[in-house]
């Protein structure tokens, strides 16, 4: 604290913020999404220029500037480790209590990891490099957690 | 039309870790009443400051336009106030461009944060991230920094022992500081102790809980004379946003950091960095940082981060003299926290951590997961 500062009548007051919210996920990601739901199928975006393979998905690529919204290519389920971490704090906005892992995971087919949960291993035997696959959420939130969560494909 | 835009005062409250019996209004209050003591600066709207540029976070203030709750504070009633939703360096150059461009004269710079209002920093962070992909996986600035740090000491050879190295180092320079946030020095035994708290991130590895506030005044270099006797110009600036999800970034690349780095450079005509700098302030929120943001500055060699720590280059280069980020500033003030420490070293001002005639210094401000956007300024006496 401050010396010498008084804090005669000093008094602090709880506050919270909370707002419920309907985001519009966009014609891409409505199209990502529903696929994931209904189909329990994961899809990338190509780039004709670059051949690159884009995951989650988005209308143009970055580098080459084209226009690659309607690119779908379908990727496998399965992919690798590239990189994790283990969160070992709780909070609030976690999906998962601590010690839980999030992995980098390039899926066959796709260029740009994704992060993802990764169960189905002791958090210290994470190995990059580890093959992992998709397990579908059976109940839907709309999200990307339509994938519940990757786990070793062995 | 200005040349060369001018720091005139710097004026900033202690870095400390729960200013509680103080709303953030007051804090960056004593800071404007300060400036205005030592410039003389008035609000008259034919010599004074008719804009300000703020810099503050929505949520880590708890309402949405966050400036809003500031204009009195800042006396921007009835005049320009513009904010920074950024790193505080961008404010900075925000203001700089202002008064390069003929728009203005003289530009009030302010910045605050009370990071202990909120339950969780981390929190906080979440929300940076889109509600779709990421948000709810619960990605944050921690567990996203995590997955740099692996990669980055994977390629450099970094190691625990070097986080430790850098984390004890930071409290030892920042004890020597008086405005900076008050921590118990820490041996690199005890740090390497510290829990995991994001693998390969520990607890002391993080920047401490900090609230802080601060207030510049910036001037064309016609009028500089009439607020100071020392002004510090702003000699070169330069920012870079990089891509969002952080499976399109090469992590350990520095992409972003380079890009503002040479535009920096280049506006100040630095071809060496070096040996450019008396003075170097990197906005490291995360122990890993220090020697990755050397590499992006061109003080060390790329993928060469460890051995420059084990050459001792932050101490030969004067890096972090303040204590850095790392011994508690808080989010979106880092970079205006790194030119305040580089414009008190430039004005001979910096006390028991002085370097003798330091004549040009480089000061670094990030935010974003894992370093998306990097801004860097050139500071010259």
């Amino acid at each position: 604290m401050k010396p010498g500062f008084d804090t005669t009548d000093c008094y602090t007051i709880e506050g919270k913020l909370a707002l419920p919210y309907t985001y519009f996920a966009g014609r891409v990601g409505s199209t990502f999404i529903t696929t994931l739901r209904d189909k329990q199928k994961i899809m990338g975006v190509k780039c004709k220029r670059c051949n690159k393979v884009f995951v989650p998905p988005r209308q143009t690529c970055e580098r080459c500037m084209e226009d690659i919204r309607n690119n779908w290519v379908d990727l496998k389920s399965g992919g690798e480790v590239v990189n994790f971490t283990v969160v070992r704090y709780d909070d609030r906005h976690l999906p998962r209590k601590a010690p839980f892992v999030l992995g980098m995971i390039r899926l066959e087919g796709a260029d740009s990891p994704m992060v993802h949960i990764l169960e189905g291993v002791d958090p210290d035997q994470v190995k990059i490099g580890m093959k992992v696959k998709a397990v579908f959420s059976p109940k839907t939130t709309n999200t990307i957690l339509d994938i519940d969560h990757f786990e070793p494909n062995v | 039309m200005s040349q060369r835009v001018a720091v005139c005062a710097v004026a900033q409250i202690k870095n400390q870790a729960d200013i509680w019996y103080q709303r953030f209004q007051s804090m960056l209050f004593e800071c404007v009443e300060a400036v205005i003591r030592e410039t003389g600066v008035t609000f008259d709207m034919d010599k004074g400051i008719r804009n300000i540029v703020t810099c503050s976070d929505d949520v880590f203030d708890a309402r949405t336009i966050s400036d809003n709750g500031m204009t009195d504070v800042v006396g921007a009633h009835y005049r320009g106030e513009e904010k920074a939703a950024q790193d505080g360096a961008n404010a900075l150059g925000y203001a700089m461009a202002s008064i390069l461009s003929g728009h203005d004269d003289v530009i009030l710079v302010t910045g605050h944060c009370k990071e202990s209002q909120s339950e969780s920093r981390r929190m906080c962070t979440n929300l940076a991230f889109d509600p779709f992909y990421t948000r709810p996986l619960g990605l944050d600035y921690l567990n996203a920094a995590a997955f740099q740090a692996r990669a980055y000491m994977q390629k450099s050879g970094l190691g625990d022992g070097h986080l430790a190295e850098i984390v004890a180092r930071a409290r030892q320079n920042g004890a020597k500081n008086p405005y900076a946030r008050d921590n118990e020095p820490v041996t690199k035994e005890a740090v390497l102790k510290s829990p995991l708290l994001a693998d390969p991130i520990r607890e002391m590895h993080w920047y401490p809980v900090t609230d802080w506030a601060v207030a510049m005044l910036l001037c064309c270099e016609e009028r500089a004379r009439e607020f100071t006797d020392k002004p510090v110009w702003i000699t070169g600036f330069g920012s870079c946003m990089d891509s969002y999800f952080l499976g399109d970034r090469d992590l350990t690349a520095n992409f972003a950091l380079k890009k503002a780095a040479a535009y920096a450079f280049r506006m100040a005509g630095i071809t060496a960095p070096q040996n450019a700098f008396d003075i170097v302030e990197l906005n490291d929120s995360i122990a890993y940082q220090l020697p990755l943001w050397a590499e992006g500055v061109g003080l060390a060699e790329d993928g060469r981060g460890a051995a420059w720590i084990d050459a001792g280059g932050p101490d030969k280069q004067h890096v972090n003299l303040s204590g850095g980020m790392l011994n508690g500033n808080p989010i979106m003030l880092g970079g205006l926290a790194r030119t305040t420490e580089a414009v008190l070293q430039l004005r001979g001002e910096a006390g028991e951590r002085q370097v003798a005639d330091a004549g040009r210094a480089l000061a670094h401000g990030t935010t974003g997961p894992a370093g998306q956007h990097h801004a860097v300024i050139i500071l010259e006496r």
